[in-house]
């Protein structure tokens, strides 16, 4: 395997003293489509967050570090770093409704950031926004540039987001849910989409999902996730075709597919759930305050 | 490469809105006052300060012993009361703006600076807001003009110390629930600074809200310098004021009742105007209706 793009590494996260991600360690090669796999509430969405520099401020990396291309992120300096973010790293969030400013066009919400850091100019800019409108299957680009977000389906939306997610080129993307609230068949286009535009700019994305069967159509790696620990890790093939930890097996069960009638779907058994909590409280016991 | 997308769902509201009522209505009534106090030396039909003791305490002109050119009578001092009206919306008016822009301005940016960064900003500003809330704002306007001495510019930086919280409190709560929107999340993540996301992205949800309540404020502000001319803090107690007519108004109430009316009336008729105004602005300005 090449060096990662992307490494973290005995990450511990504390929000307001309590521990949310216990000692996650991951790394996403180039070009590659990571999986990030857990129930609500498993800290992916921290994980990513560390990565983009957005945690709230309650939240203290305790121990551990979060590197891109060999390099600390959040121990860079301020500057350098939206340098390195403008660049080099795009977040295609989770929710399309809020994730685009109402009271601003798309075109200008688009051509901003080309101008101001790319030192596009206007001109250019708008042409590579409509570029990138384009390679997202949007037809009436022109048209698309002067509406306002809530002229704008959730689908149309999100697929203006994952323009604006490529068009600066960046070589780490970071999804969050990025199809958790499209109805199932535009969320099938979405997912296509982000896999065909990450192939052809050779981006690598971390890809957070609560979905295994999200992770099968889209991922080659996948880390699942339990209250913020990881359970398992692997190629996607060897994760979903024979998953080693009884989590991933339940979750696998729990999924549906087209090859079993629904019914045999099964939840998570509280007993492996309590199980993996208690293993938890077991690590805050064993590193009070987060300390590793 | 992926299939065609959907087409752009439901079609374009970008059209007209039908205008809002209240904010025609309020917009008529500002605007037919702001034309009052612009071409004031063109409509009234006296000098307000003349006085003429042979005309003292006309009764309005349809009344029995009334005068043709005294539409609404006289004061105890012989001055026309529709002038003195006339004139007095220009004191109004004038304070009222200023005022209103002036709170505006210091309370928004305060309120915005507290809201976006948190921390040690917020708690300043919020104890500040806390410590300012525990005066009662008439009452603080009050003293603060009398320490200031009368004058129209101590009435307006009455108001606006008293006046600024009510934009700081409301634009702080509103501008926390905007930074938390993903689209802040993803300016961040697009490399633009703190300051820049504030003026530029925050800034402009927040901007109706604000607009909004100047127009409230507005209001507010006339009610606070009538009252302040009413007790003889505000311009000279000549010229004429709607809060100084009342206080000559109250002392001869049984003899002339008008005259404590009719200011009474102006300002009522005022308050709601930009009260309508603001209801209405807050509609017309918001494009996706969320609020
Ligand atoms: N701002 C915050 N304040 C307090 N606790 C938080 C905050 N953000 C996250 N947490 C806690 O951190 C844990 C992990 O949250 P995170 O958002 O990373 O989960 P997730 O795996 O993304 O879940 P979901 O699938 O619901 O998005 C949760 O227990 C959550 O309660
Ligand atoms: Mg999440």
């Amino acid at each position: 395997m090449s060096t990662p793009l992307l490494k973290v590494e005995d990450l511990v996260v504390t929000i307001a003293g309590q521990p949310v991600l216990r000692d996650v360690s991951l790394s996403v090669a180039p070009g590659e489509v990571h999986g990030l796999v857990g129930e609500s509430g498993a800290g992916k969405s921290t994980i990513g967050k560390a990565v983009l520099g957005l945690l709230p401020r309650s939240a203290k990396i305790t121990h551990g570090f979060v590197m891109v291309d060999g390099v600390d992120l959040p121990g860079m300096a301020e500057a350098r770093r939206r340098r390195l973010l403008a660049k080099e790293i795009a977040l295609i969030p989770q929710d399309p409704m809020t994730a685009l400013n109402p009271v601003k066009r798309i075109g200008v919400q688009m051509i901003a950031p080309l101008t101001r850091h790319l030192g596009l100019s206007r001109k250019e800019a708008r042409a590579r926004a409509l570029a990138g409108l384009e390679e997202v299957a949007i037809h009436d680009a022109e048209a698309v540039l002067d509406r306002y977000p809530h002229e704008l389906s959730g689908g149309m939306r999100q697929r203006v987001l994952i323009a604006m997610a490529f068009q600066t080129t960046p070589r780490l993307i970071i999804a969050d849910e990025p199809t958790t609230a499209l109805d199932v068949t535009v969320q099938r286009q979405i997912l296509a989409l982000i896999r065909d535009l990450q192939a052809r700019h050779e981006a690598a994305v971390l890809f957070v999902t609560h979905d295994l069967g999200v992770v099968a159509k889209i991922c080659d790696r996948v880390t699942v996730l339990h209250a913020g620990r990881v359970l398992e890790q692997g190629s996607c093939a060897q994760v979903i075709e024979h998953p080693q930890h009884p989590y991933t097996q339940a979750l696998q069960a729990a999924t549906p597919r087209f090859d079993r009638p629904a019914d045999v779907l099964s939840p998570v058994p509280a007993s492996l759930a309590a199980s993996l909590w208690k293993d938890a409280s077991e690590w805050d016991r064993r590193h009070p305050g987060g300390t590793l | 490469m992926a299939e065609p997308a959907t087409p752009a769902a439901p079609a374009p509201r970008r059209a007209s809105h039908p205008i809002d009522a209240r904010l025609v209505a309020g917009a008529v009534v500002i605007g037919a006052l702001v034309l009052v106090a612009l071409f004031a030396p063109l409509i009234a039909p006296h000098d307000p300060l003349e006085q003429d003791l042979l005309y003292s305490m006309l009764p309005p002109s349809w009344q029995a012993g009334g005068e043709p050119g005294y539409l609404f009578g006289t004061d105890s001092l012989g001055r026309d009361i529709l002038s003195r009206l006339i004139y007095a919306t220009r004191v109004a008016l004038t304070v009222a703006l200023i005022a209103a822009l002036l709170a505006a301005a210091i309370g928004s940016l305060l309120g915005l600076l507290a809201g976006y960064f948190g921390g040690a900003v917020d708690q300043a500003v919020s104890r500040l807001i806390e410590v300012w809330m525990a005066f009662p704002p008439v009452l603080l306007a009050i003293v603060l003009a009398a320490v200031l001495g009368a004058g129209l510019s101590s009435v307006i930086v009455a108001i606006v110390v008293v006046d600024w919280t009510r934009f700081a409190r409301v634009v702080r709560s509103e501008t926390m629930v905007e930074r938390e929107m993903e689209y802040v999340a993803s300016a961040r993540t697009l490399g633009l600074s703190g300051v820049f996301i504030l003026w530029k992205e925050v800034l402009p949800n927040v901007a109706p809200l604000i607009i909004t309540l100047v127009s409230v404020e507005m209001g507010i502000a006339i009610v606070v310098e009538a009252i302040l001319s009413f007790v003889g803090l505000s311009i000279s107690t000549d010229f004429p004021t709607w809060g100084g007519m009342i206080a000559e108004g109250r002392q001869v109430v049984y003899q002339t009742p008008w005259l404590l009316g009719l200011p009474i009336a102006a300002i009522v008729v005022a308050v709601l105007g930009f009260n309508l105004m603001g209801d209405g602005l807050r509609h017309a300005l918001d494009p996706v209706h969320r609020r």
